[in-house]
């Protein structure tokens, strides 16, 4: 029908024009090629019984932004806690195949999972400032993990809120609870929490979806500017996002990873036709 | 601070001085001495409960028979003493306080979640239900004491319905404040709808919001029963004790805990079996009531 | 018609009003009859309220009216004062209220932490199972009426602590007055070990509920930075739930102040006020206990000023717990 037409095309417009946009980014990727910093082998996850990931395989690119996308329920979360093994607080959730960071198996139970975490942070779906002061959120990586001088600590968290584009608004605001900033602020606490620690790979779980239009476009800001020094994956729903932010985009649908690919080639040449009936707006 | 330093893996190299790796294996340590004593001190709970009931079931359980269960007490080194006017004493009290004070708590629990809700009067009427709650019961006997036993203004004599009300004062602020907790949960889109159907402000209460809250009221006044049957104090000083049959509640009155009170420290071996044997008694009405306020509860959430 | 707008083809045409106002008089019948049941009821869950309130004021007037002759005779060195001569009819609380709040102290210390970890347990550590029985035997533990741990204190608890416990306390820490002296089991320790036991489950139930409360994306998140489950309760768990955890031990603390069978039947009756933990004593509540109903004349009023004394110490606790939690709730930016 003509309406569908329409919609499709203005949606496909848009997803074109987001993805060639020009970047304002602040840091380009450095013009090398991208190298492998994470390879994913024969993931499976299951949920007591139901078994909710299949055979996932993918190799994520190093210093770059990988987008997952699908429709609720597909699997992208449970895909993406798996790299921190934060799905082990739970009894009944259990992963098999292989996490290869740098080389080394994740998901080997003698990997050290404090360790990892150091090494992999993660973002939430709502922001989740700990009930301290600013300053004690985002040092409280930092000396969980280490003796550290208050000279020191003082100017690690204020250069994790500078690189979180966060610091001017908090300078002042410094000693006051983490709840006190806005929605959009305290999921920038987070990230600059989170990249206290110095991760490799920052994971995002629909970081924005909790958080006003405004909110989202600097933190959409924030992790093009990130890109230069973290490998980030993050998880979305909202696809205009995946098309602005990613490099590579992975989709995801029941399970399974159905197309994988540089973003540009997925939004706007897609070779499997689930991934192009998601992304012309046919399902999800 | 100078030009805006961003964080990235090389730059900010910690000098050895200022920042070090804080040990893992200690942090672990201490994850695992915290996991080992909450797991025993879940234990202290379970231990002593145990040893409680166990203490009381065998020691009361040696105090039971039917003659304990139907005669009067007897003076210590006569045979075939019971607790039957005891036992009839604790349930009369308890229902003439439950009869006084639940209606009263319920009265005052739908005030505050329907009438009251965030206002001046009912954050008053909650404080003072809180101090009612917080109040020792000893204190309560004083006050029943004060008021209806000594003679100024009291009868000059002990009397069971003294007992009862000071019985009925405990239950009244603890039937309110769970009242008022269970009737706040039932949703405001009920009553909207019910008023919305022109119902009368009163019968929307009682006839729909009550049904609604059914399960919590019930379990509520059944626990505040409970609680009350097992009290000493406030009976020590209204109710005291007696020896013999309930005939009227306008004089001393038998009932199980003061009688433990009397005899368990006494230095007569039979009196100190009769205690323990309506220890007995007592801890399994208690008990039952509870399992049975537990069952109520469950049954309705099903 | 004035106001009305033009009319659309099609719609009909509006009924004008009635000229008095009173309509067809289709409601005023139903009103009337509503309105009175309203009122009624309406009055008497007021009269439940200020059942509730005038209670509290007449408990408060009646013991100040039945001090008052104590309070004229004795004055403030009531309070500090450690006479007890019933024959000479000089008398003063210190003795009663030293051991009130020694033996508060002795519960709140030990019952405090335990109940916290025991907490901690029950929602972070254990499998589901295992929390149920646990929790149902907290549960039962809270039920059991006082005078029955006083019984089993008395009886079997307290040469457990003879036999045992204040004999290894007083070859380890002997050294310090409070563990010196004569040891019969019965006494301060015993009953503040006692009160523990009976303020554990009250504490550890409610906060359990508190720490089920924590949003598991706020625990999640401290995980996520590699924190142990110690140090996401000591971090997370516990400032999140800090306004409950209060609530939760004052309500202990009120339950431990005004206990009194528990606590009579091991204290003793001594009116000295002594060192050692391991000594008798009394407190408020057992004082009352044990004299109240052969108290005459003037020990009757020492008595209720006594109780006075107990009631303003409950009541002042109430307030600053109230004011306290109050405070927190409108600085805590949640």
């Amino acid at each position: 029908m003509i309406v569908d037409q329409l919609q499709d095309n203005a949606s496909q417009k848009s997803l074109r024009e987001a993805v060639d946009k020009p970047r304002a980014a602040t840091t380009a990727p450095s013009g090398q090629p991208p190298t492998v910093k994470i390879s994913v082998r024969s993931l499976n996850f299951y949920y007591g019984q139901h078994q909710a990931l299949f055979d996932n395989n993918i190799d994520i690119c190093g210093n770059r932004v990988t987008a997952v996308i699908g429709p609720s329920g597909c699997g992208k979360s449970t895909h993406l806690r798996a790299y921190n093994r934060i799905y082990q607080l739970y009894r009944e959730h259990r992963a098999e195949g292989q996490i290869l960071l740098d080389g080394k198996n994740l998901l080997d139970p003698s990997t050290d999972e404090l360790l990892l975490r150091k090494r992999v942070g993660m973002i939430f779906q709502k922001p989740t400032p700990f009930p301290m002061t600013v300053f004690d959120n985002v040092a409280y990586g930092l000396r969980l993990h280490n003796k550290i001088s208050k000279q020191e600590l003082s100017a690690r968290v204020e250069a994790a809120l500078q690189s979180a584009a966060l610091w001017d608004e908090v300078k002042n605001k410094l000693d006051k609870p983490g709840t006190a900033l806005s929605g959009g602020q305290q999921q920038r606490l987070c990230i600059a929490r989170a990249i206290a620690v110095e991760p490799d790979v920052l994971l995002m779980d629909e970081p924005c979806s909790a958080i006003d239009p405004v909110g989202t476009a600097r933190i959409e800001d924030l992790i093009d500017s990130l890109r230069a020094n973290f490998t980030i994956i993050i998880v979305t729903h909202n696809m205009q996002q995946a098309a602005r932010v990613s490099d590579f985009t992975a989709f995801f649908y029941q399970g399974k990873i159905v197309e994988y690919g540089p973003t540009k080639h997925i939004f706007t040449n897609p070779t499997q036709k689930q991934t192009e009936d998601y992304i012309t707006g046919r399902f999800g | 601070m100078a030009a805006t330093v961003t964080i990235s893996p090389q730059t900010l190299r910690p000098l050895a001085e200022t920042m070090r790796p804080r040990s893992m294996a200690w942090r672990r340590g201490v994850d695992l001495l915290v996991r080992v004593i909450a797991s025993l001190s879940a234990c202290v709970g379970l231990i002593a409960l145990t040893w409680i009931l166990l203490t009381v079931c065998i020691r009361g359980g040696a105090a039971i028979s039917w003659t304990f269960l139907t005669q009067l007490p007897t003076p210590p080194g006569v045979s075939g003493g019971g607790v039957s006017n005891a036992i009839v004493g604790t349930c009369l009290m308890t229902l003439l306080a439950g009869l006084a004070g639940i209606p009263l708590g319920l009265l005052a629990g739908v005030y505050l979640a329907e009438y009251g809700k965030n206002s001046a009067v009912a954050s008053a009427v909650r404080f003072a239900a809180n101090i009612l709650m917080g109040t020792p019961s000893i204190l309560i006997g004083v006050f029943i004491n004060v008021l209806l036993v000594s003679p100024p203004i009291g009868l000059g004599h002990y009397s069971g319905y003294a007992g009862a009300a000071a019985l009925a004062i405990i239950v009244l602020p603890v039937v309110a404040r769970t009242s008022e907790d269970m009737l706040r949960l039932v949703p405001d889109t009920l009553r909207e709808s019910a008023l919305a159907l022109g119902c009368p402000r009163w019968r929307m209460t009682l006839d729909i919001i009550f049904r609604a809250a059914r399960g919590g009221l019930l379990t509520g006044v059944i626990l505040a029963i409970a609680r009350v049957s097992g009290e000493t104090a406030p009976l020590l000083f209204t109710a005291l004790n007696s020896e013999y049959s309930v005939r009227s509640l306008d004089e001393q009155t038998a009932n199980l805990t003061v009688f433990i009170a009397n005899k368990g420290p006494s230095p007569y071996a039979d009196w100190q079996q009769m205690a323990w044997g309506a220890s007995l008694l007592i801890t399994l009405g208690v008990l039952s009531l509870i399992l049975i306020a537990r069952f109520t509860l469950r049954e309705r959430k099903s | 018609m004035a106001g009305y707008p033009e009319a659309h083809p099609g719609l009909p045409t509006p009924t004008p009003l009635a000229d008095d106002g009173r309509g067809t008089g289709w409601t005023s019948n139903v009103a009337r009859s509503r309105n009175t049941g309203d009122l009624i009821f309406q009055s008497l869950t007021g009269l439940g309220a200020v059942v509730v309130v005038a209670v509290v004021g007449a408990i408060l007037l009646l013991l100040l009216w039945k001090s008052m002759p104590s309070i004229q005779r004795f004055g403030l060195g009531f309070i500090t004062s450690s006479d007890w001569d019933p024959l000479h009819e000089r008398f003063g609380a210190w003795p009663s209220i030293y051991g009130t709040l020694v033996t508060t102290a002795i519960a709140m210390l030990l019952a405090v932490p335990l109940s916290l970890v025991t907490a901690l347990f029950l929602v972070d550590l254990s499998p589901p199972w295992l929390s149920r029985i646990v929790g149902t035997g907290l549960e039962l533990l809270a039920a059991v009426p006082s005078i029955i741990y006083g019984m089993w204190g008395m009886t079997v608890f307290a040469s457990f602590m003879q036999r045992w416990i204040e004999p290894g306390l007083a070859g380890t820490l002997g050294f310090l007055p409070l563990f010196q002296g004569q040891m019969n089991g019965m006494g301060m320790l015993t009953a503040g070990l006692i009160l523990a036991l009976m303020i554990l489950p009250y504490i550890c139930a409610v906060s359990r509920d508190v720490f089920r409360m924590t949003p598991g994306v706020l625990k999640e998140s401290a995980y996520g930075m590699g924190a142990t489950t110690w140090e996401v309760t000591r971090d997370v768990t516990i400032p999140y739930g800090m306004r409950g955890i209060l609530g939760a031990v004052f309500l202990g603390l009120a339950r431990a102040i005004g206990e009194t069978m528990a606590v009579t039947f091991v204290i003793g009756d001594n009116r000295h006020v002594a060192a050692s933990l391991f000594a008798s004593g009394n407190t408020i509540s057992s004082t009352l206990a044990n004299q109240f109903n052969e108290a005459t004349g003037i020990k009757y009023s020492v008595l209720v000023e006594l109780g006075l004394v107990l009631f303003l110490i409950t009541v002042a606790f109430e307030i600053f717990a109230h004011l306290w939690l109050r405070r927190l709730r409108n600085a805590g930016g949640r």
